[in-house]
């Protein structure tokens, strides 16, 4: 598969446009962590106008919450988790100057038309493989929210990181695309192509 | 009575939490290479390649398949002819899964209670932990380590009895399809028909049990999991949801006598980490 590469910070516009649903990207740089409990925090300080736990602006979000790094390790395995359950937050960030996020399974509607909005991207990376992801992170720390655990955010250091981008700026959607290529019911009730 | 130390049930909950999560089972991995034969889409067979290389990598260095390494849910069938001794069974079960999850640097996904707090209890407790008795003197533990994200795209419904094998195949079939890429596909779908409302939820989870392949004794039952098997892999949603011919490794049914006003449905998803693992004292 003929890889796109992207490196990070910052992911500028002219990259983010020239993404299209499908393409296979491998990522090398800084990406942050947060999930369920730290994407309600970050939004809650946006509200506030209280300081983030890292500047937005460029940056690449990853959906995950690792295991524990073994002795002399970076981390632990670490897998994308749902995306859907950071829909009700990820229109926000995006306004506030996200550009990427890295999870697995559908946006909603809001979160696809923010990608357009505000130029930003949805990488899908192979949920569940998560010990084969650990092998691409260098490094880990965990910069805020130490307490919520798995959920805190950290400050990783990936090289070769693989994705497919699902949602680009255009509104194409990779599992839509996907899923109809290979569907072989037709029924608009159960999926609409 | 045959007496047996809850400390030895300790030991074993932490080998078998610790086990689970970094080696799948021989079942699933035969599923990954027949998958990749089945499957028509090129990204499809490449995502099988990189689920076997992770089996690969979890086993060789025994660390966790997949980083949500689950909600520990623990079956014992106790031989009625057995007393514990030594101590409190069900706090010796959930020592052991504090310990396996602690030194076996597992993840932990357990908080202390669902709405107000949602604080991390640190361990991985409490287990959730279904007793059954049988005849004999033997222990069975089963433990099986139950991720979230499959787990949330499961769906649980009272039908009537006039819907039918129609009506149950629709459900199964729209939990599947409404679930998309998000519980993680390749798939195993259990599925409980009959009982009661807990009992229907109850079964759907132990089908997932089975091994991939083994069908329902019931050849009627053999029969509807085949066919949910193959409608299901009509869906289109393939490997990660990437898009392809293998949605599902598997369908597994088990079924209970109902009441003559009901048809409970419970549809439990499992990831393509399907990791249980079990051992018998």
């Amino acid at each position: 598969m003929s890889a796109i590469r992207i490196t990070t910070p910052i992911l500028d516009d002219s990259v983010v446009e020239s993404l299209k649903a499908g393409d296979f990207v491998l990522i090398s740089g800084v990406i942050y962590t947060a999930r369920d409990a730290a994407h309600k925090r970050i939004v809650e300080a946006l509200e506030k106008g209280e300081e983030l736990p890292f500047d937005l602006k460029g940056q690449i979000i990853y959906y995950a919450g690792p295991a524990p790094a073994k002795p002399g390790r970076p981390i632990g395995s670490v897998g994308p988790t749902t995306s859907y359950r950071m829909d009700p937050y990820a229109p926000r960030l995006l306004e506030a100057g996200l550009k990427g996020m890295i999870g697995k399974g559908s946006r909603n509607q809001e979160v696809i038309e923010a990608i357009k909005e505000y130029k930003g991207v949805y990488f899908g990376a192979v949920g569940g493989a998560a010990a084969y992801l650990a092998r691409c992170v260098k490094s880990a720390e965990v910069i805020a929210y130490e307490d919520l655990g798995p959920e805190a955010v950290r400050r990783l250091v990936v090289e070769d990181f693989p994705a497919f981008v699902v949602n680009d700026i255009y509104g194409n959607d990779l599992y839509k695309i996907g899923r109809c290529q290979y569907m072989e019911i037709e029924d608009p009730a159960l999926f609409k192509c | 009575m045959r007496e047996i130390r809850v400390d030895e049930v300790r030991k074993v909950v932490k080998k078998l939490c610790m086990e689970a999560n970094y080696y799948l089972p021989q079942d699933v991995l035969n599923a990954f290479e027949e998958g990749k034969k089945k499957e028509a889409s090129p990204v499809g067979k490449n995502v099988f390649d990189i689920l076997k290389e992770n089996a690969k990598i979890a086993a060789t260095e025994e660390i966790p398949y997949c980083q949500d390494t689950g909600f520990a849910v623990i079956f014992l069938e106790i031989g009625q002819d057995v007393r514990f001794v030594g101590g409190n069974l069900e706090e010796a079960i959930n020592r052991g899964v504090a310990e396996g999850y602690t030194e076996g640097y597992l993840r932990k996904s357990i908080v202390s209670d669902p709405l107000f707090d949602r604080r991390n209890t640190g361990n991985n407790t409490p287990a959730v932990i279904h007793y059954r008795i049988v005849p004999g003197d033997k222990v069975k533990i089963t433990m099986a380590a139950k991720g979230g994200g499959s787990e949330n795209m499961s769906r649980l419904a009272m039908l009537k009895p006039a819907d039918g094998i129609e009506g149950v195949k629709k459900f199964v079939i729209r939990t599947v399809s409404d679930a998309g890429p998000n519980p993680c596909p390749p798939i195993t779908v259990g599925v409980g028909i009959g009982g009661t409302f807990e009992k229907v939820a109850y079964l759907a989870k132990k089908a997932l049990l089975r091994p991939i392949g083994h069908r329902n004794p019931d050849p009627r039952y053999a029969k509807l999991e085949e066919e949910l098997l193959e409608e299901i892999n009509k869906l289109g949603i393939g490997p990660s949801g990437f898009g392809g011919k293998v949605t599902a490794l598997d369908v597994k049914v088990e079924w209970y006598p109902c009441h003559i006003a009901s048809l409970p449905v419970a549809v439990n998803i499992q990831c393509h980490a399907s990791r249980h693992k079990e051992i018998e004292l």
